[in-house]
């Protein structure tokens, strides 16, 4: 059978069910823009709508080659359905998992931030802890008891001073002076520890 | 008061004359060529042959 333009929908679906693949084309290329500015009409997305638009035909196809389709010379009404029906499945789907789309008056970024740091931030604060812990090692050994037993142990004074045998103002005084000492090393050599 | 709820319009009209992408229809005649649907036992199985 010769197809063209004048071939009814209904000829071309008999045909394509007994397998006249060019059918098939003659009907895409007959019904695609109703069907897709349809879908596009109710999802305002280019890629959705392809999306949706492969699927209709991907049931449109399943169907007529498994022989399942009644022609009742309704096929353009009976693909759009399948397309509406797409199209609501896709928008329960987004339902269940919002999607944001962003436009020129708002970004949703404005207003979420991230807080995590970046890599290239991680890796200045793992250098910046290595640095302070490299200088904290050059303190005089009690100093340095005292700031690791508070900033790396968390220990009150009152607790340094019980485990260190001195009185709590002793271990403030160190304390104090092993800041002191720290910044002065770190003024010295110009270190920069901020991230 | 009554809460006013407005929608700012689509930046873009609907076109008539949108068609979806030449490769979605290539993958489509393709899909359907490569479907084949085997008949056995009043069952029927669907067969992708590439």
């Amino acid at each position: 059978m010769k197809l063209n333009k004048s071939t009814t929908d209904a000829l071309l679906v008999s045909a394509y069910m007994k397998g006249n693949e060019s059918a098939l084309c003659e009907l895409i290329t007959r019904h695609k823009q109703r069907i897709y500015s349809f879908i596009y009409s109710k999802v305002f997305d280019r890629d959705v709508a392809e999306d949706i638009f492969q699927d209709t035909f991907i049931k449109v196809i399943k169907t007529l080659k498994r022989g399942a389709y009644n022609e009742e010379g309704k096929f353009l009404p009976w693909v759009m359905r399948i397309a509406h029906n797409l199209v609501i499945d896709h928008f329960r789907k987004n339902n269940r998992m919002p999607k944001f789309e962003n436009n020129d008056d708002f970004n949703i970024f404005s207003v979420l931030s991230d807080n995590a740091l970046n890599i290239e931030k991680r890796m200045i604060k793992g250098q910046v802890e290595n640095d302070v812990r490299r200088l904290i090692e050059e303190l005089p050994d009690d100093q340095k008891q005292v700031l690791v037993m508070r900033m790396y142990k968390d220990m009150s004074f009152k607790e340094i001073s019980e485990q260190t045998g001195v009185s709590i103002n002793t271990a403030l005084g160190r304390m104090r002076y092993a800041l002191i000492n720290l910044r002065k090393v770190i003024d010295k050599h110009n270190i920069i520890l901020t991230n | 008061m009554p809460k006013m709820y407005s929608e700012t319009s689509r930046p873009e009209r609907v076109n008539k004359n949108l068609v979806p992408k030449e490769e979605t229809i290539k993958f489509l005649l393709d899909y359907s060529k490569a479907l084949s649907v085997i008949d056995y036992n009043k069952l029927k199985f669907e067969a992708l042959l590439n």
